[in-house]
């Protein structure tokens, strides 16, 4: 555990220091929540949810910001190696499953970190929350979407040399998965066989739970979605820690 | 007792062999140079003893630990000051300090008291809460030796440690280094391609070549094989002068290459003259003439018959290919 701890507390204190990046990574879902929400709230209307399209968007734009920030965490392994810190840390006497697992967690929290941040200026923009155990419950999902995102960036990272691949999984891989993933639009209105598809879609079980805790209705049942996401979360960890396992140097 | 036992050590990356089998020994308590080009294998070596990398075959010890069976107890004997950098530089040299502690497991109390020890000892302490990208290239260098030697290693790994530092910077590190050595009694192993470096710090020296060992000893005695100082001669008719010089009896060791003829010579300042003479009486024209102290290029030119350039010029290209083959 001292060792998952040192390991976080170097990430945290990165996420902490490097504002340029906690600011630039707002940006985004800030414009798309400005954009998306103002701007078809009027014309998109959403039955059964009392706050609007703006209000059904805006778990979608947590999950987002959790997944970019979570990958994010977990591709910078690459940065680690390539300016030879991954070294110092893979040299030491530990396991690598416990670098592996401080990174995951270490990334999660910055993940979630960013998400809680998304939500608290969603707040000032007049949204509500009615009940707290729903907020608690949305933290869970965010965890759970933080954590096998990170596990899965890791996965990623041990497997590329630089980060010339990086633009390539962005617009092949994240983008896909938040545009499928109904963040942006109700899963129950697609044609069946896009509908299948979102299903696929692990960030779309991370939406759902979100939506479910903050606005109290979701279109997947929680326990399932419960159910599916800590699977993947546990299937990308192990995933991650075998390819990290196998990094080399 | 040996700190480092290497036996039929072989690394090979697809059909190129980094390391070709390779055995040496070091004592505890000694300081060890591995010399050579670039890409001659010395990092993969470095590399292999510090379990980073599995050897392809062969077998090696740290501090009595196998480096295949034991890697966790070889990984608590040694510290390491990686060629390239390895600090991370978004946090403060007192943060790069304290992360390693916590990684080798030391007690709260001991990290504290060690951290501000080393950082004193490496004159980085009034610097300490800075940021590692503020840093100065000595001054990182002497933050990853600190690090290095936090927790206490039996064995201490210097990959190039003096790699791109200023001469003052360079000269302050070989005393720090020298200094470890005495007082403290660690094992060091170092790779360097500066003959000056190695003749300063190493009690013995292997000169490594297309991962071979091609001379293992004291700098004193690799020097006198190649017979006290060296002697360039340039000239047209080369041949012809290398048949002249041969018969001086004073000359230990004469060799032709491409352009030159290297002579070894014991006070080579005395024979000037005379090897000037038997020059003119045979006619022959000299280009160039110059004399020095043995560098690693003449050694290395002595056991090989190739300069160093040369040599490193096509291993970079072998390591390139290398790398490409290995990404694919």
């Amino acid at each position: 555990m001292d060792i998952v701890y040192t390991i976080w507390l170097r990430s945290v204190k990165r996420y902490i220091r490097s504002k340029s990046r906690l600011i630039g990574s707002l940006g985004m879902p800030l414009f798309l929540f400005l954009v998306l929400g103002f701007g078809l709230n009027s014309v998109v209307v959403m039955p059964g949810i009392e706050q609007g399209y703006i209000g059904f968007i805006m778990p979608g734009i947590i999950s987002m910001s959790v997944l970019f920030t979570s990958v994010f965490a977990g591709i910078q392994i690459i940065w680690d190696k390539q300016f030879g810190f991954l070294k110092e840390t893979l040299v030491a006497p530990v396991s690598r499953l416990e670098i592996m697992l401080g990174q995951t967690v270490g990334g999660a929290t910055t993940a979630v970190t960013q998400g809680l941040i998304i939500l608290g200026l969603s707040l000032f923009m007049g949204l509500e929350i009615s009940n707290i155990p729903g907020f608690a419950v949305a933290i869970v999902f965010m965890t759970l979407i933080g954590l096998s995102f990170t596990a899965f960036g890791i996965a990623i990272a041990s497997r590329m040399d630089d980060m010339h691949g990086f633009q390539l999984i962005m617009n092949f891989v994240i983008f896909p998965i938040f545009g499928l993933s109904g963040a942006l639009f109700p899963i129950d209105s697609l044609p069946e066989w896009i509908r299948s598809l979102t299903l696929l879609d692990p960030l779309t079980y991370g939406v759902e739970g979100i939506r479910y805790g903050l606005l109290g209705t979701s279109q997947i049942e929680p326990a399932v979605i419960f159910g599916v996401l800590s699977g993947f979360t546990i299937l990308m960890v192990v995933v991650g820690s075998y390819l990290f396992r196998k990094i080399s140097i | 007792m040996y700190a480092i036992e290497v036996e039929n050590l072989v690394r090979k990356f697809g059909d190129f062999t980094a390391v070709d089998n390779l055995s040496f020994n070091i004592k505890k308590g000694e300081v060890f140079g591995l010399l050579g080009p670039n890409g001659a294998g010395k990092t993969t070596t470095m590399s292999m003893l510090s379990t980073m990398l599995p050897p392809s075959s062969g077998k090696a010890s740290v501090n009595g630990f196998d480096i295949l069976k034991d890697q966790d107890n070889v990984r608590k004997s040694i510290g390491i000051v990686f060629q390239d950098q390895s600090l991370d530089e978004e946090l403060t040299a007192y943060e790069n300090m304290d992360f390693h502690g916590r990684l080798y497991r030391i007690p709260k109390n001991t990290r504290q008291k060690k951290i501000t020890e080393l950082l004193k000892l490496v004159e980085l302490y009034d610097k300490k809460d800075n940021l590692v990208k503020t840093y100065s290239g000595g001054m990182r260098r002497r933050l990853e030796i600190a690090r290095g030697l936090m927790h206490e290693p039996q064995v201490l790994f210097l990959d190039e440690p003096t790699l791109g530092l200023d001469p003052q910077t360079r000269n302050h590190l070989w005393d720090y280094i020298d200094k470890l050595n005495k007082e403290k009694g660690i094992t060091i192993i170092l790779t360097t391609h500066y003959m000056e470096e190695a003749d300063k710090l190493c009690h013995r020296i292997a000169i490594i070549d297309r991962g071979k060992i091609i001379a293992m000893n004291t700098s004193e005695n690799l020097k006198n094989d190649i017979g006290g100082d060296v002697i360039t001669i340039i000239s047209p008719e080369r041949d012809a002068l290398y048949s002249a010089i041969k018969s001086i009896p004073e000359v230990k060791s004469i060799e032709l290459h491409d352009s030159s003829i290297t002579i070894g010579i014991q006070n080579a300042e005395k024979h000037v003259a005379h090897i000037v003479n038997v020059a003119s009486a045979n006619n022959i024209e000299i280009n160039s003439f110059s004399i020095h102290k043995p560098t690693l290029e003449d050694v290395f030119l002595h056991f090989t018959g190739r300069t160093i350039r040369e040599e490193e010029a096509s291993s970079k290209d072998k390591m390139r290919m290398m790398r490409k083959a290995g990404r694919r």
